[in-house]
């Protein structure tokens, strides 16, 4: 009867007046670690469900649209604990049926976890890891990135230093491989749009705590000294991802100069103080569920979810193939309170999107700036763009 | 008599003897008002003088605003401070305020001018008024982020869309009951009735489109697609619609993209692009309907489209982010 009258009605619309069919089922993985990162800041401090609550916020924003298409979602989480396999936690996520697995994981782990659930035909959504080389030489066709790359973090920064006039950098880099690999990004940016960078320096990480009684009498000693005689530069930009010390350079630098890249004025796809394009909303909603503010992680996890339920709502259908053929396709686009519709890179599922660059209180600009050009789009002028890709799908 | 005025109620004010000013303004044929999303304020407009001639203190955020049907009143939504303010329109003060659910936007009267319905963009719901008792009469659950508001011309259904669901929900007013929900592209913000209620136009600014709807089928017929030499698609972004009232002109306020297309309402083609102000987002026609307004929020302004020449005339400075605008007689 109920179907009758859909039929009725017509494509397109759908009777809701009426008792419901029984709803469609999409099941939804998540999977992340246990544990988060130490910061140099305690405001910084991931929160234990970093990532995770922003999935939640997603489904039940689905869930509303759902009611109206007779669609359901649901979230199973997975947290791996130190010494757990990563590749069976994703093959029993996908056996309890999700067949879209939201990752926050560390490169190799999420390759891992992508080759695991290959065969049983479930996409990972990759909502955690920047690195470059799971879009390019690593790229997989079964992971879909809504994290943006270092190379569109250091794009995006770039851009605003560059049409900022502040075009002489001082690059200041961490020890561990992923300074090194935002570093590389930088330098990479710094060659594309004008900039130059006067001089490298190296802080080496030798241990010790970050939190100690009477620390900042030493950091204040320290890093005069450390940045003193360098050349004339406009801006410092730090490349310390595993925060031994960035956040102890602005204010503290020998000579007067704003500091930024991971710390002062940070590039990243979200920011608890973003506002414009009708964000207030989505903001609002995040802090009535989770009560805290809505993070990076957050976002990277809840425009996956989303993305699963505007493709679901699109095509009408849970099935997986249907859902994937749809994000995959040219009439895909998702609105992210990002004044603009973002769009998937076909050439390596990368999400295209603007990259904000935020203060740690507000959001100072959003990249791509003006003038920045490009024949298809200018969030293209972000990260490796297509004639560069080492991606081969498959 | 003017404290007095102020001091009344809602209810004595519309039905009450209004005050009129006689003198303080020039005899001009129609007066716009402009809600400024940043300054908190409204910008009142003379069209003899194409000036604005007044500006009124308002609530945090003003964004949607619509003279009552008696034009004794305007209605503005302050989402800020959660609430709708009454404007007196002879004395151009603030004078009460309805009981609107949080973060009103956009809001709809029916046709007697009774029964207000609001899009709460905060709690996912359509609040209904009773103006005259200042009282919520009732709930209406949507979807994501309720925003654009529309009424049939027959006045039994209640169009409301929600930008994060993205569609466009049908309410029946007698019931209250959403009884078909049709499917737009993403983040639609305006609806739009063509007087003969044989279509329903939806704009989505993110997805870029105007979706024609066939109100008695619920289904989608077309999508207006536009595209300007030298303009990126991603700053298209269609915004406020206004059609003619024999309904053979529609004009359509694209955003960012700083023009207001022209569309034959018959055909959905696109006629030609008007250059205005930057990001244009609402509009409105004088009541003779010679003269369209639409505001500029970048460039704070509105500017006059002569909607017979289909040319911009005027461009007249309001205050900051102008969002939405209403026009009566005097």
């Amino acid at each position: 009867m109920i179907r009758l009258l859909v039929g009725l009605i017509g494509v397109g619309a759908l009777a809701t007046g009426a008792v419901a069919a029984e709803p469609v089922e999409i099941g939804i993985g998540y999977l992340g670690q246990a544990s988060g990162k130490q910061t140099l800041s305690l405001l910084e401090q991931p929160a234990n469900n970093d990532g995770a609550a922003g999935a939640r916020l997603a489904i039940e924003d689905n869930n509303t649209t759902g009611k109206f298409l007779s669609q359901h979602f649901t979230l199973q989480e997975s947290r791996l604990k130190e010494g757990d396999e990563v590749a069976a936690a994703a093959v029993a996520l996908a056996d309890q049926g999700a067949g879209f697995i939201i990752a926050d994981l560390p490169a190799d782990a999420l390759l891992k976890a992508a080759d695991a659930v290959r065969d049983r035909g479930a996409v990972l959504f990759n909502a955690g890891a920047i690195d470059d080389r799971l879009r390019e030489q690593d790229c997989r066709a079964n992971v879909i990135h809504t994290a943006p790359t270092r190379s569109m973090l250091a794009d995006g920064l770039a851009q605003y230093l560059v049409w900022k006039q502040w075009k002489r950098w001082l690059l200041v880099l961490g020890s561990h491989e992923n300074d090194k690999l935002f570093a590389e990004a930088l330098r990479r940016s710094a060659a594309r749009f004008g900039a130059k960078i006067v001089q490298e320096k190296v802080f080496e990480d030798n241990g010790g705590a970050r939190r100690t009684d009477s620390g900042v009498t030493l950091i204040q000693r320290q890093m005069p000294v450390f940045t003193q005689s360098a050349p004339g530069y406009d801006v410092l930009v730090a490349a310390d991802e595993s925060q031994v010390f960035a956040s102890y350079l602005p204010y503290r630098t020998w000579d007067p100069r704003p500091v930024t890249g991971s710390a002062g004025l940070v590039p990243t796809s979200w920011d608890g103080a973003h506002d414009q394009w009708g964000a207030v909303q989505l903001q609002n909603r995040f802090v009535t569920l989770n009560s805290r503010r809505m993070t990076a992680r957050d976002m990277q996890a809840w425009t996956a979810v989303r993305m699963i339920g505007e493709a679901a709502s699109r095509v009408n259908s849970g099935e997986r193939k249907a859902v994937l053929d749809f994000l995959k396709g040219p009439d895909f686009s998702i609105a992210a309170f990002k004044g603009q519709r973002l769009t998937l890179r076909d050439w390596n599922l990368q999400l295209r999107q603007p990259i904000l660059l935020a203060d740690g209180r507000m959001v100072v600009s959003v990249s791509p700036q003006e003038g920045f050009l490009h024949q298809f789009s200018e969030l293209d002028t972000l990260g490796v763009d297509r004639p560069e890709t080492r991606c081969k799908l498959q | 008599m003017k404290t007095e005025c102020r001091g009344s109620a809602l209810g004595s004010l519309l039905f009450g003897a209004a005050v009129w000013l006689a003198g303080a303004l020039p005899a001009s044929a129609f007066i716009a008002y402009v809600s400024n999303e940043k300054s908190n304020t409204v910008s009142v407009i003379d069209t003899d003088k194409w000036a604005a001639v007044k500006t009124i203190k308002v609530g945090q955020r003003p964004r949607g605003i619509e003279f009552t049907k008696d034009g004794k009143f305007v209605l503005v939504a302050v989402g800020d401070d959660d609430t709708i303010e009454v404007i007196d329109t002879a004395t151009q003060q603030v004078v009460d305020k309805l009981p609107s659910g949080p973060d009103p936007e956009l809001f709809v009267q029916d046709a007697a001018g009774k029964i207000l319905y609001v899009a709460n963009e905060n709690d996912n719901t359509v609040t209904i008024i009773d103006i005259e008792r200042r009282a919520r009469i009732g709930d209406v659950q949507v979807g994501v982020e309720p925003e654009g508001m529309a009424i049939s011309p027959d006045g039994k259904i209640l169009i409301n869309t929600s930008e994060t669901t993205n569609m466009a929900h049908f309410i029946d007013t007698a019931s209250r009951q959403i009884v078909a929900n049709v499917l737009v592209d993403a983040r639609p913000r305006f609806a739009e009735f063509k007087r003969d209620n044989s279509e329903l136009w939806v704009s989505s600014e993110i997805g870029g489109t105007v979706s024609v709807i066939d109100p008695a089928k619920h289904a989608v017929i077309t999508k207006i697609e536009f595209a300007i030499p030298g303009m990126r698609k991603e700053a298209i972004q269609p915004v406020g619609i206004s059609i003619t009232g024999d309904a053979r002109t529609a004009f359509i306020a694209l955003g960012p993209a700083n023009r207001v297309a022209i569309v034959d309402a018959a055909s959905h083609q696109v006629t030609k692009y008007l250059l205005v102000g930057q990001r244009v987002w609402h509009m409105a026609f004088t009541p003779d309907e010679k003269y369209l307004l639409v505001t500029n929020g970048v460039s704070n302004d509105v500017s006059v489209i002569d909607v017979a020449a289909l040319k911009v005339i005027k461009t007249i400075q309001v205050g900051e982010l102008p969002w939405g605008i209403t026009i009566a007689k005097q």
